[in-house]
């Protein structure tokens, strides 16, 4: 039966529309603001000529694409995990954290030989071995000893095992490692820049964009093209009906965790790369930022996981220039909001906020049987 | 029915007769010999005086606090008596930021036998953390917080139990503009600070002040990060476009080491020179920042000029240091660690009584009021006299230069070299 568009109308339903169309209208208001800055007229738009020229949206972008795609590859391991176990784990960060920590040392052993600058492949490959080795590992205890004795719980109480395996290796490391930094050492050829079609772009952030890119797309292949990967789908899907259908379920599961840690360990390094410092709670805000990827792409969905993170850094990189700086309140603010990348988080979470309520199953939804939502 | 009934209402009656013994105690007490307004603390003959440290002894920061930590462990070694007693030193990790700050300050203040606490070590950590230490009774001496808020005439009640041995950043910004614009001839100075109120008063006071000398426009940004960030280069990208000479950011080490590394990467900040403050003054930030920190300025406490000034103590107290721990210092407040230490020690010796058993009474009150009448005292960073907001510095800040970025090569005077006054 179908309702007239006046049955359907309610209070929330039209402060839902109200707080959408002003969200909206601050953001526009903002970029119009900021494009339109040290223009003669109100009404023509002089963007890249006023006080930042095109180079320097290139290069925000640029940024906010390298830090999203660590992001994304820790986005994948949650999101991987909640679609076949429909439980966030809270302890990915801190996987993330275990490889980039642990393969510290071996950078920094090859550093004093000085064999990362003779065979700086070699030694990144090694470097990057190790730590996805680690975090597998790490991955797999993690789901032997904290989740699988509790798959039959109720879900809230596998994550609240989570987050006390998050304290756990935090603090394990902090024991192990020391509560101090360190720094991990420089691949001379990683330094400068690379012109790529005529835009200098950071050496570093080129690797880890390509990194990242070969990584998605090789998880992708295997979790589309593979037996093992469409028996992944299938747990997926249905738990019960896959395992009535003769699939390993635990299999499955022991996979998923290590692929998911793996790709976190490989995170951790370009991380490391990009940014040199490691410590034992490094892995909490990346964790929480890559979850917020997760969700912003529809969880559970694994292209949706990757654009969700680098969105999230693009947002972060550009959103405080292009949104608050604009945002012009005669009185208060003449100039714009003052230090706008104060509120870089800020405008993240806001940009979730917006395509939540806009798509409230993420950008690219949820891919699953609905009778498991 | 009615036999059960009277036993109950006698056994109400006696609970509510009872029950004052139970709750905390009324805010002036007499213990022994002493009355005090809010409470006394009893150490029986032959137990230690115990006194806590609330520092940032873990993460990126550590070095701020175990420094700090050390000091208080050789004025220890040193006093190795107070008023008979032996000291107890226990302590919690504050984290530097507020939060923190908050969980020490409380597991501090549940402690009844702790006497007095030493820290915090980061202002946004005492800023909601010595309000709690003082509701229960707990006078505090800071060894490193420098924002001005905290000692300003306006602070208010809560913070009667809080002094600081540090100096006050409108002390360390003055000379930070000063030395960019004379020395350095800076036309154009920007600023970022991490939102801590350590770095949100200090980057303004240098920022006001420069304003002042060079007049008005020539600080073309002011711009924050949250401590947390990792990705600097989109504000550095930002702050570029200002075109700026110098760029001051008196943050932490791991913020810090980010901005110093990422600055080199941007386009339009390859000549910029770089300052940072006391908080990143740390062989750590020499970890942090790599070969990018050569060339970077920092303002810190000329301790150089401290240990002249106090005769010989400084240079005893580098050799114990080196002795007991192995290395030199971590970072810049050891010294004024040592001092917050010794004033609790001759506060404690000024006001404790002794009764015929030889048991300590404290009056809680009678040992704030001791600390912030403290003249003229002789410590390790000068003559140090409190005023009635608990300013108890005598400072002298001075400028560095690094020229190298190697951390065993730290040695404050030479290594970062001192250059300004």
């Amino acid at each position: 039966m179908q309702r007239s568009f006046l049955q359907r109308f309610s209070i929330v339903g039209l402060y839902l529309w109200g707080f959408r169309i002003s969200v909206l209208l601050i953001v526009l208001w903002g970029s119009f603001g900021t494009f339109q800055a040290g223009c003669p007229s109100v009404f023509t738009l002089c963007a890249f000529k006023s006080r930042y020229s095109a180079d320097v949206w290139l290069d925000l972008l640029v940024y906010g694409l390298s830090q999203g795609s660590v992001y994304a590859l820790i986005a994948l391991g949650y999101t991987m995990v909640y679609g076949i176990l429909r439980m966030i784990n809270f302890a990915h960060g801190d996987v993330f954290m275990a490889g980039a920590y642990t393969a510290y040392y071996l950078a920094a052993a090859f550093g004093r030989a000085g064999f990362l600058n003779r065979h700086p492949l070699l030694s990144l490959a090694a470097v990057l071995a190790l730590a996805m080795i680690t975090a597998m590992s790490i991955a797999l205890v993690l789901e032997r000893v904290a989740y699988r004795p509790l798959r039959r719980a109720p879900r809230l109480i596998p994550l609240i095992s989570a987050i006390g395996a998050s304290f756990f290796i935090e603090y394990a490391f902090r024991g192990f490692f020391g509560s101090g930094f360190q720094a991990y050492p420089e691949w001379q050829i990683f330094k400068g820049e690379w012109a790529i079609a005529g835009v200098g772009i950071l050496r570093t952030q080129a690797v880890v964009i390509v990194a990242a890119v070969a990584l998605m797309v090789v998880l992708y292949g295997f979790v589309m093209r593979t037996k093992t990967g469409t028996a992944m789908r299938a747990v997926s899907e249905d738990l019960e009906v896959a395992s009535l259908m003769g699939i390993d379920v635990d299999r499955v599961i022991v996979i998923t965790f290590g692929i998911g840690g793996a790709a976190a360990g490989a995170a951790g390094v370009l991380y490391a790369l990009v940014f040199k410092q490691v410590h034992f709670f490094m892995g909490f805000f990346p964790g929480i930022k890559a979850f917020t990827a997760a969700v912003l792409g529809g969880i559970g969905n694994i292209p949706g996981a990757m654009l969700g993170g680098v969105f999230l850094g693009i947002f972060e990189s550009m959103g405080p220039i292009l949104i608050l700086e604009g945002l012009r309140v005669p009185g208060i603010y003449p100039t714009g909001i003052p230090a706008p990348y104060q509120l870089k988080d800020v405008i993240a979470f806001t940009m979730l906020v917006m395509v939540l309520i806009f798509r409230p199953s993420g950008i690219l939804g949820e891919r699953l049987a609905t009778k498991k939502a | 029915m009615k036999h059960v009934k009277l036993p109950i209402a006698l056994m109400v009656a006696l609970l509510l007769v009872a029950a004052p013994y139970f709750v905390a105690r009324a805010p002036a007490a007499t213990v022994g010999p002493v009355t005090d307004r809010i409470g006394v603390v009893k150490i029986n003959k032959g137990q230690p005086i115990t006194i806590a440290y609330w520092l940032v002894i873990a993460g990126p920061d550590a070095s701020l606090g175990v420094d700090s930590r050390r000091g208080i462990e050789i004025a220890i070694d040193d006093k190795k008596t107070v008023a008979g007693f032996s000291v107890k030193l226990i302590g919690e990790d504050s984290g530097c930021n507020a939060e923190g700050g908050v969980t020490a300050a409380t597991k501090l203040a549940a402690n009844k036998a702790i006497v007095a606490a030493i820290g915090s070590n980061c202002s946004s950590e005492a800023l909601p953390g010595a309000p709690i230490l003082w509701k229960a009774g707990l006078v505090t001496v800071s060894p490193s917080n420098t924002a001005v808020s905290l000692t300003a005439p306006n602070r208010g009640p809560d913070y009667g139990g809080y002094l600081r041995t540090a100096h006050s950043d409108s002390v360390q910004g003055k000379v930070a503009a000063e030395f960019a614009f004379k020395v350095l001839k800076t036309k154009k100075l920007a600023t970022i600070h991490d939102g801590s109120p350590y770095a949100e008063q200090l980057a303004n006071v240098a920022a006001d002040v420069f304003s002042r000398l060079a007049g008005a426009g020539s600080v073309v940004a002011r711009e924050a990060i949250s401590p947390t960030d990792t990705d600097m280069r989109p504000v550095l990208t930002k702050i570029a476009a200002a075109k700026p000479d110098l760029i001051f950011y008196p943050v932490f080490i791991a913020a810090g080491g980010f901005i110093t590394r990422q600055a080199k990467e941007v386009a339009g900040l390859e000549k910029v020179k770089l300052m940072s403050a006391d908080g990143t003054f740390s062989p750590d930030f020499y970890k942090a920042g790599g070969d990018a920190v050569v060339g970077v300025y920092h303002t810190s406490p000329d301790l150089a000029a401290l240990a002249a000034r106090a005769g010989g103590t400084y240079k005893a107290f580098l050799t114990k240091h080196q002795k007991k721990y192995g290395e030199k210092p971590l970072s810049a407040f050891h010294a004024h660690a040592y001092d917050a230490a010794m004033m609790i020690f001759t506060a404690i010796e000024k006001v404790g009584k002794k009764d015929a058993q030889g048991n300590l009474y404290i009056g809680r009150n009678a040992l704030r009021d001791a600390l912030f009448a403290t003249k003229n005292f002789k410590g390790m960073t000068g003559n140090l006299t409190c005023s009635e907001f608990g300013d108890c510095a005598d400072p002298v800040i001075a400028v560095y230069i690094s020229n190298s970025s190697d951390p065993a090569k730290w040695n404050p005077g030479v290594e970062p070299k001192k250059i300004y006054p």
